[in-house]
Parts: C-alpha cells; sequence; structure tokens
C-alpha cells in the first residue's frame, strides 16, 4: 500500500513540485525568521557581554534617560579608591557619549539610524567575556587631534590611518577633525552591529564630552585571577559612596541586552507574523492542491478500494503522500530560509543594524519549527480530502466519473459564519475593549474573520463568479462563457484559490490605508504645529549641538531661534513626555494661558496643557511630582495652556529644570522666526550647518515630506513581505489551474476537435484565471478597507485623527490583479493549447 | 453524365473526402508499426458509410486523419477540394470547425454547458448564427423536446449521443465523422442515434462516415468498406448485417 502510494507520487512530478513549493515558501519563512532572529539576540547578548567588565561601577541613577546616557558620572577618584581593594586586578574609568558621528569620506555620516553613534575614552580594559575590543592596529590615541575608530566604522567611511576624520560631537566644539591613529575591534570578527564607536584618550573624552569634569560614566573593575564577578561587586559597593553602585558584568550586559533586545524584538515579532501569514496562504494553496489531486486520484483509489483496501489504508496512503511532501518541503523550505535570512541580514544593513560579522544561528528550534510546522500543515491540510477520499466506494472504480461527495457547501456556510461573528467578536474586543492582549485579539479577529470568508466564499461568491459569466459571455461570446462556466463549475476550488489571494491583498489594503492615514495625519498635524518659517531638527530623531541655535540667530534676517527639547521623565512609574525651552522666547511660542501666565515660567516651575491638567487633576499651585536622572523633583505649576500644537508634551519647563534633571544640553529641534520683510533665508541657514550632515532645516513642506517618509518606507518594506505572500496566491492559481487542465484533458481535446483554436483556448484559460485573481482582489479590498477603517479607528485617539483610504492605491491593487490572473495562465494555458488532439480526446 | 444510362447504371457520385495512397506508421525500424499501408478511398458525397475491420486494421487511424485530428506520414487526404498535407493547426482547426463534425464513442459533450448551448457550440465559436428553422429542424430530429436546457450530466447516454450528434449536424458540415458512436449504448438507445444519423443522409443529403465493428451498426449504412491491417480489402453496398457478418468472419480466419 505504502508502496502504490509512494509511485502515484512519483508518477506525478509536477504536482509534486507544485504542491512542495507552496511548503517550502511558507517554511522558509518560518525558517528564515528565526534564523534572523537567533541571529539578531546572539549578536546583541555577544556585543553586550564583550562590552562590560567584571564589576560595573556606575552612578546610582534615580532613572537613566531612555536610549541614552545620562548626564550624571562617577567622581574620578572613585577609580584609585577601588584600585586598592583586595582581589581588584585593575580600575578602569570609562567615558561614554551618544550622538558622536563620524561623518565619511563622502560627506555623508555613518550608520545614524538605530544603532547609535558612540563615542568614549580608549583604555585597554578586558571585558567580562574575554573578547572584547581590542587594538587591532595602530596606537592608542593622544590629545584631541588623535582618534581610533572601531574597523567597520572606518571601512565604511573609508578611512585609513593617517586620514583625518570629521566628527560631529552633542557638546562643546560641534565639529572635530582628529587624525585616525589606530583602530579597533573584535580580534574574533564580531561586530558592533553597526554602532559606530570614536574613542579618544581619557582626558580629552572628558574634555569633549563630560565638560572637562575629572569624572567617568562608569567604571570597570578587573577581579583577579579566582575571584568571582558576585564577590568582587560585594567588596567594590561596600567602599562606594552612596550615589554610586557596582553590579556584576553580567548583570549589565544582561540589562542592556535585554533592553536592547526588547526595543527590537518587534522585528522578530513582525517576521514571525509573516510567516505565519505566507503558512496561512500557503495552507490554503496546499489543501487545494490535495483536494484536487485526491479527486483526480479517486478513482484509482477507488480500485485500490476495490481490491481489498481499507478506508483506513486509503486515507492514510493520502496521508502518507502529504508526510513525504511535507518533509520535503520542510527541508528545501529550510535551505530557502538560510537564503532569506540573509537576504533580511541585507536588508536591515540598510537601516543600520549591521549583523555582516555575524555567522547565522541556526537553533534546533529553527529545524523542529520548520519540520512541525511543514509536516504538521501538510498532514492537516491533507486530511479533509483523505478523508473525503474513504468515503469512495468500490464500485465507484468500475464508473467513468467518479464524483467525490463533498460536504454541502451551505454547512460550511453557516460554519463560516458564525466563525465569522466570532471573529467580529474578537476583533472589537481587541480594538475597543481595554482588555489586556489587545494586539494579539486583534490578529486572531482578523485571521478569523479570513478564515471565515474564505469558508463562506463558495456562497457568497456565486453571484460575483454568475455575474463574471454573464459577463465575460456578453463581452467574449462562447469562449467567454466555457470560461465562465469553468470557474462556476467547482465554486469550491476556484473561491479556495482566490482565497490566498484574498488574504494578502486584505493585508496590502489594511496596511495601505493605515500608511495613507498616518501620512494624513502628519500632514494634519504639521499644518497645526507648524509655527515660525523653519524647522531645524536632526535628521536621525536625535539631538544635536546646542551651538547650532546661537549660530542661527546670527544670521541676518533670523529674528528669534526658540529652542525645543524633549526628554521622558518618569511620573507615578509611567514615563512621561517633557518639553523644555527657553523662557526668554516663550512669547513665539503663542501660548493662550487660561490659568497664571506664561512670564512666571522660571526653572523648576512647568506649565500644563489644559487637558493633561484637567485629567490630572492639576491647577496652579499644584506641584508636579516625578523622578529625573538626578533624582526626585517637585515642579510648581505655574499656568496651564489651551491645547497648544506647538508642544509636543502636555508639561512644558525650562532649559535650565532640564540640565538640573541631569540630562544632556543639547537641543531636538529650534524653530526659526524671520524677521518681518526678510528675504528667504534658507541658504544662510544652510551655511551653519552646511558641516553637520545630521541636522536639516527645512520648510513646511519639507518638513511634512521628511515627516512622511519613514512612513512611506515602512509601508514599502510590509509591502516587499506581502509580495511573497502574493507569490503563494499566484503559485496557487497556477497550481489550481494546471492541475484542471489535466484533469480537463478530454474536454479540452473535445474542444480542439470540434474547432475551438489554440489562441482561443488560451484565452479561455486566462479568462478563467482572471476571475479567480479578481474575486481574490475584491474579496481582499473589501476585507482590507474594512479592517484598514477598524484599525485607523481604534488608535484614533494615539495622534492617527485622519483615516484616509488611498483610492487610487486600492484601483491599482484591483488593476494589478488581473495582471496577475493573466500572468499565472501563462503556463497553464500553453499547457493546454500544446495538448495533442487525438491523444487529449483519448485520455483516460 | 450525357452518356449515362437513362436507370439503374452506375451513379456517377461526388467524393465528398478523399483518400490517396495514404500511409501511417508509428515506431522506428524493427520496432515500426504500419496502421495504414497505402490507403486510397473516395468517401461519397450524400453517403452514409461504414469503416469496418478487426482491431489494429487502422480504421480509427483512418478516419483520425480524414477527419484533421491526426496526420499521415505519406499520401494525402483532400476534404473537398481541400488538400490537408500541407496545412498549418490553425487551418485544420478551422477545417474541424466548418467542414467537419464529429461524434465520439463518449464524452462528447462539455459537462459546464446545457444541451442547447453543445449544440451550438461549433457555431458559436466560429462567430456564426444557425441557418433559421435549421436549428429547430436539427433539434426536432433529435427528439429532446424539454430536456434541451439540462446539462450533460442530466441526460441519459442515449440523450447525450443524439446531443452530441446534433451538434455535429447543425453547422451542416461537409462530412460528419462518428467514432464508434453507438459504442457505449445500450441496443435501443444505439438504434435511435443510427436513425438519427441514416435520416440526416436520407433527408438532408449529409455525408456521414462512421467506424465501427457492429454489424447490426454498418446494416443502416449505404457502404461498408473493409479494412486490414492497413490496407481496404474489401467493400460491400447496401449491406445488410447478413452479409457483413459474413465477410467479418472471413477476414478474421485467415484460412479463408
Amino acid at each position: 500500500m505504502f508502496r502504490a502510494a509512494l509511485k502515484s507520487l512519483l508518477g506525478r512530478k509536477v504536482r509534486l513540485v507544485m504542491s512542495t513549493f507552496a511548503i517550502v515558501l511558507g517554511v522558509a519563512f518560518v525558517a528564515g525568521s528565526l534564523i534572523f532572529s537567533d541571529t539578531l539576540s546572539r549578536s546583541f547578548t555577544a556585543l553586550f557581554s564583550s562590552t562590560v567588565g567584571d564589576v560595573v561601577v556606575r552612578p546610582d541613577s534615580a532613572t537613566p534617560p531612555r536610549g541614552g546616557f545620562s548626564s550624571l558620572t562617577v567622581p574620578a577618584s572613585v577609580v584609585d579608591d577601588l584600585a586598592a581593594l583586595p582581589g581588584v586586578a585593575r580600575v578602569d574609568g570609562n567615558v561614554n557619549a551618544l550622538g558622536v558621528y563620524v561623518v565619511g569620506e563622502d560627506q555623508k555620516v555613518i550608520g545614524g539610524l538605530g544603532p547609535p553613534a558612540l563615542g568614549g575614552n580608549f583604555t585597554t580594559a578586558p571585558s567580562a567575556a574575554g573578547t572584547g575590543l581590542e587594538l587591532l592596529d595602530g596606537v592608542e590615541p593622544q590629545g584631541v587631534d588623535e582618534v581610533v575608530l572601531d574597523d567597520r566604522t572606518a571601512e565604511k567611511a573609508g578611512y585609513e590611518i593617517g586620514d583625518t576624520v570629521p566628527l560631529l560631537t552633542p557638546r562643546g566644539a560641534s565639529r572635530l577633525a582628529p587624525t585616525l591613529v589606530g583602530i579597533v575591534g573584535f580580534p574574533d570578527g564580531g561586530s558592533l552591529n553597526g554602532a559606530t564607536l570614536a574613542l579618544f584618550d581619557t582626558t580629552t573624552a572628558q574634555e569633549l564630552f563630560l565638560d572637562g569634569d575629572d569624572a567617568f560614566s562608569d567604571i570597570w573593575v578587573t577581579a583577579e585571577d579566582g575571584v568571582s564577578q558576585d564577590e568582587l561587586a560585594d567588596t567594590v559597593n561596600e567602599a562606594l559612596p552612596d550615589d554610586v553602585v557596582a553590579v556584576t558584568g553580567d548583570t549589565a550586559a544582561d540589562e542592556s541586552a535585554d533592553d536592547l533586545l526588547e526595543a527590537v524584538s518587534f522585528i522578530t515579532t513582525f517576521l514571525l507574523i509573516f510567516a505565519g501569514i505566507s503558512l496561512v496562504v500557503g495552507s490554503f494553496l496546499i489543501v487545494n492542491t490535495f483536494s484536487i489531486l485526491v479527486a483526480q486520484r479517486s478513482r484509482e483509489l477507488a480500485l485500490l478500494r476495490a481490491l481489498g483496501a481499507s478506508k483506513r489504508q486509503v486515507i492514510r496512503s493520502v496521508q502518507l503522500e502529504a508526510f513525504v511532501l511535507g518533509v520535503l518541503g520542510s527541508t528545501i523550505g529550510m535551505g530557502l530560509g538560510v537564503l532569506l535570512a540573509m537576504a533580511l541580514r541585507v536588508l536591515f544593513a540598510q537601516f543600520g543594524l549591521d549583523l555582516s560579522g555575524q555567522p547565522l544561528v541556526f537553533g534546533t528550534r529553527t529545524v523542529l519549527a520548520s519540520y512541525a510546522v511543514g509536516v504538521l500543515v501538510t498532514m492537516a491540510a491533507a486530511w479533509l480530502p483523505a478523508r473525503r477520499t474513504a468515503r469512495i466506494s468500490p464500485v465507484q472504480a468500475m464508473r467513468d466519473d467518479v464524483a467525490l461527495t463533498e460536504t454541502s457547501i451551505q454547512q460550511r456556510f453557516w460554519r463560516g459564519l458564525a466563525l465569522g461573528v466570532l471573529g467580529l467578536v474578537v476583533l472589537a474586543l481587541g480594538l475597543f475593549s481595554d482588555l489586556p492582549y489587545g494586539g494579539q485579539m486583534t490578529g486572531a479577529g482578523i485571521l478569523f474573520v479570513l478564515l471565515a470568508v474564505a469558508a463562506m466564499s463558495p456562497v457568497i461568491s456565486r453571484p460575483f463568479l454568475s455575474g463574471a459569466r454573464a459577463l465575460y459571455t456578453r463581452l467574449f461570446g462562447p469562449i467567454g462563457n466555457l470560461a465562465g462556466q469553468n470557474s462556476l463549475r467547482n465554486p469550491r476550488r476556484t473561491t479556495a484559490t482566490a482565497s490566498a489571494l484574498m488574504i494578502g491583498l486584505t493585508l496590502a489594503c489594511t496596511m495601505a490605508i493605515v500608511g495613507d492615514s498616518a501620512k494624513a495625519s502628519v500632514d494634519a498635524s504639521v499644518s497645526e504645529n507648524f509655527v515660525g518659517d523653519y524647522v531645524v531638527s536632526n535628521v536621525f530623531g536625535g539631538e544635536f549641538n546646542a551651538t547650532v541655535a546661537d549660530e542661527m540667530a546670527q544670521v541676518p534676517g533670523v529674528g528669534q531661534v526658540i529652542r525645543e527639547r524633549f526628554q521622558f521623565v518618569e511620573r507615578d512609574g509611567e514615563p512621561q513626555g517633557v518639553v523644555a525651552t527657553d523662557p526668554a522666547t516663550i512669547d513665539g511660542l503663542q501660548l493662550d494661558l487660561v490659568d497664571g501666565a506664561a512670564a512666571d515660567l522660571r526653572d523648576g516651575t512647568v506649565l500644563l496643557d489644559e487637558s493633561f491638567a484637567e485629567g490630572e487633576g492639576l491647577t496652579v499651585g499644584d506641584t508636579l511630582d516625578v523622578t529625573v536622572p538626578t533624582g526626585k523633583k517637585s515642579w510648581e505649576v505655574v499656568g496651564v495652556y489651551a491645547e497648544n500644537p506647538v508642544i509636543f508634551s502636555p508639561v512644558l519647563t525650562t532649559l535650565t529644570t532640564f540640565v538640573d534633571a541631569g540630562f544632556e544640553p543639547a537641543d531636538n529641534a529650534l524653530i526659526v522666526f524671520a524677521e518681518p520683510g526678510a528675504a528667504d533665508l534658507q541658504a544662510g541657514l544652510d551655511e551653519v550647518i552646511a558641516d553637520l550632515p545630521i541636522v536639516t532645516v527645512k520648510d513646511q513642506a519639507a518638513f511634512a515630506q521628511e515627516r512622511r517618509e519613514p512612513i512611506d518606507q515602512f509601508v514599502l518594506i510590509i509591502f516587499a513581505l506581502l509580495g511573497l505572500a502574493l507569490i503563494i496566491a499566484v503559485l496557487g492559481i497556477v497550481n489550481t489551474l494546471a492541475l484542471s487542465v489535466i484533469e480537463r484533458t478530454r474536454e479540452i481535446g473535445l474542444l480542439r476537435a470540434i474547432g475551438v483554436s489554440r489562441a482561443q483556448l488560451r484565452w479561455m484559460i486566462t479568462l478563467e484565471s482572471v476571475v479567480i485573481s479578481v474575486l481574490g482582489a475584491v474579496l481582499g479590498v473589501v476585507l482590507g478597507v474594512g479592517f484598514g477603517i477598524a484599525l485607523m479607528y481604534a488608535v484614533r485617539d494615539e495622534g492617527l485623527e485622519v483615516i484616509s483610504v488611498p483610492f487610487g492605491q486600492l484601483g491599482v491593487f484591483l488593476a494589478l490583479s488581473v495582471v496577475i490572473g493573466m500572468l499565472a495562465a501563462i503556463l497553464p494555458a500553453r499547457r493546454a493549447a500544446r495538448l495533442d488532439v487525438l491523444r487529449a480526446i483519448s485520455t483516460e | 453524365m450525357t452518356d449515362a444510362p437513362p436507370v439503374a447504371g452506375p451513379v456517377e457520385r461526388v467524393a465528398a473526402a478523399r483518400v490517396e495512397n495514404l500511409t501511417k506508421t508509428y515506431g522506428e525500424g524493427d520496432a515500426m508499426v504500419r496502421a495504414l499501408d497505402g490507403v486510397t478511398l473516395d468517401l461519397y458525397a450524400g453517403e452514409f458509410t461504414a469503416v469496418m475491420g478487426p482491431s489494429g486494421s487502422g480504421k480509427s487511424t483512418l478516419m483520425h486523419c480524414c477527419a484533421a485530428l491526426d496526420s499521415a506520414s505519406s499520401g494525402s487526404v483532400l476534404i473537398g477540394e481541400q488538400r490537408l498535407d500541407d496545412l498549418g493547426d490553425k487551418a485544420l482547426t478551422r477545417l474541424r470547425r466548418d467542414e467537419i463534425g464529429f461524434v465520439f464513442q463518449s464524452f462528447n459533450l462539455i459537462p459546464t454547458l446545457t444541451a442547447a448551448e453543445n449544440i451550438l457550440l461549433p457555431l458559436s465559436i466560429a462567430g456564426r448564427k444557425p441557418e433559421p428553422g435549421w436549428y429547430d429542424e436539427v433539434v426536432a430530429t433529435v427528439g429532446l423536446g424539454d430536456r434541451l436546457g439540462h446539462k450533460p450530466n442530466e441526460l441519459s447516454g442515449g440523450q447525450q449521443q443524439r446531443v452530441a450528434v446534433a451538434r455535429a449536424l447543425v453547422s451542416r458540415p461537409r462530412i460528419v465523422f462518428a467514432d464508434e458512436p453507438t459504442g457505449n449504448l445500450d441496443s435501443r438507445s444505439g438504434a435511435e442515434v443510427l436513425e438519427l444519423l441514416r435520416s440526416s443522409v436520407r433527408d438532408h443529403g449529409q455525408t456521414v462516415v462512421m467506424v465501427t465493428h457492429d454489424p447490426i451498426a454498418a446494416a443502416y449504412t449505404d457502404r461498408v468498406v473493409f479494412l486490414a491491417d492497413g490496407r481496404v480489402v474489401n467493400e460491400l453496398r447496401g449491406p445488410d448485417r447478413e452479409q457483413v457478418i459474413e465477410i467479418m468472419t472471413r477476414m478474421s480466419d485467415p484460412g479463408a
């Protein structure tokens, strides 16, 4: 029996390849996602364990700023105190700074988005992992004119030892031009994952990044042999002053890695979601393929039954076929997954996350998941047709046409409807309730609705298919009629094939609406928020040197320059955004005070947004209690202003308050006002930042454009990933058509015999294919618009107030589906047209 | 024609299709099989001709070559004045559509189309309308009545075959080829189909060529051509069942 199953499997190579391909693609996506995320997390874990000492001594910051270093330091005297302790081999002070950008030979900033641009001091301290950064080439830096870069940054920037390296710094002098004297790197070939590193000698680093204080950002304490991290940390802690703590290297590495992995976990989640999507789409293809295969083999299976095979044996033979295909597909899929992971590595390198030095991590989890997914999905997909197989009675083998009993389409419709209602409820709960796991519920709801529509589609698509047939008959005569009839012949198969495309397009449409709405919201917010004439900002969204504002104020024609800085403080354990500006220029913000006075804003006081103040029950005279890097603060409320779009957070304070709180004195945005009657200032302002490639001056239109670009990029990435689901869907159509051409060989022969030309036959198959793809597209667009609007409605309170439907884009999707249909038909149509008439008629 | 005797002389016949020295071989060298070995034959207009012979005699191959479904290795086939030898697929397709009608042994109809749609299919793919009255007449002869709107799977085997005959007749082709049209039918349904073919020849002058191995079916025809080993070996005009059986028996007995 097994032999018969295997033989029949090998006897159908084309079908074998087709159905295996679906599994391969689905598994490839799962494997690729897992390999990439394993590589990602391994690289960060490795990176952080090689960038901590045995024990790290750091300021006991109440709350470190999100994603950066606080301006708090450890006094340099601590180094000497610790060096005398027992068990301590050596003590090294480190200076760390963010926003130290290396400018390449082509005047472009290296890295930038994502991974940090780090600056600091050069030390030879060994890391806890023993595989820390080492000087690979050149010498240690001395003085402000000498710098050391990490190997990858130097390579990307195109600098060799002896070259001058332009550097941008967040504090003090905004631009430096030291000579490259050395290269550091991991001797075993690890990388900083795209971060850039510029190191000076300790005194210079303190001068540049710590305003010249004789202090360190943190201190590495290296243990003598035989002393554990924990023992050393205990010893060190006893000797430390109150505002400084020591933690073991492992703890520090884990903290940093956890933070970062959490920050990049969305990538993994994101990829796995797409893996899931391609699997769902893929299983449609597999189910469909197996249904057709079993239908075609029904006579053969019935014959086996007649020869004495039991029902169970017949089911097993189908299941065995599925198992073999599953194993085969999973194996090839894993191979393809490795390639996909490599492609992802290249893709993410474009965004600065450079993992090129990291070997791909091929974990057991990946292998298990790939086989589990590939084999289980295939076997589950084959289960339905296998069960149907068993209902073939032996006597049917003798008959000419074997009709498989299909479960009632009506029954399927009602089940689908029930699932759809459930899906909508779950979706609504996910979107509009405050229950936990809202995101997961939304996803599950969408999946349920998609599956429900797929289940109901044979019924709900009937009017569409009948309409298409009528239209085809009108437009294309009998050939159109034949094509329309063919799509109606087995509505289950037609709609299952269309469903695969539907899922891909549903998600694409949802994303198109989300993207378009986000862009419309950006436009709306920019046109409301934009005061002044120009906005100066960091292209990477971070901070830039405070001297820029001073220089811009000197440009002829500039009336006023308003600084804005953003930071998060902690309030009741939750992050709270705060904006700081110079009280001297507060008039420029055109605040509308409902209580108190803007002029009362002094250091240590705040102005509050009206609705925020109301919601928190705060009025003038109350205090806002927050925790900042330098400790707990109570800021007095001196005024309440009506909602003002210029202030991006509901709390407004002064620049000095920020400095006292321990935040870096660097600006996030400048609003430049022209003097009345002044000419175009763009050129003058651009000159100020000519040597600062990270800072841009933009008028309103350019600013809006800049804000829209990342959204476009994001949507493009998603489209690219959905493209994969689309490929699977197209393959599904090809598969269905090819199989039905094989199935209808005799009919095609008959058509040819009575005078249907090859061209007409190709046209018939093409029309059939277009019906399927357009059906999928129509369902997809309708569902996608529904989901998109629901999603946008649910997040309307989070700064995305505008719901915009990109009708043009949706039209393109529909037009594209016609093209997809025509493309998918090419091979099956050619196959049909090439059939030898005589042989086709006499086919069994 | 003017010289022709006034009565009962040899009738001057016009060939609807001619086969000249037709050879068809399969395979190469030692494995070569000669399905047709120099067949020369005229198929006369307005006649019902049966082609008979034991299995392997080449009768189906002959019909397929005549019907532009298969190409010969050498020799010629003419449908009317049209020589088929050098025609491309397009021309052959058009010829099948416009000049030839088909009735096969089984699977004759497109399952998605109704009986009426099936009948009109060759005309509609040619973009032609049936001659007024002719369609009604054909349909009336076929005797399907109210079942014209039914799909093939709702019709009996005999009804399906009569629909197939109607389809072959409705475009008034030069020649209708029927390949064992009664092979899958019970004797009564078979008789109905044969009577239908017979009457199309008698009443409308249709040319019909039928491949069969059934002496009863052959008895409906005007002329029986016997094939053996790829050659025409005998011919019978106005056959009856006994004559046909006798010749067939003689053919299958090599000693005779």
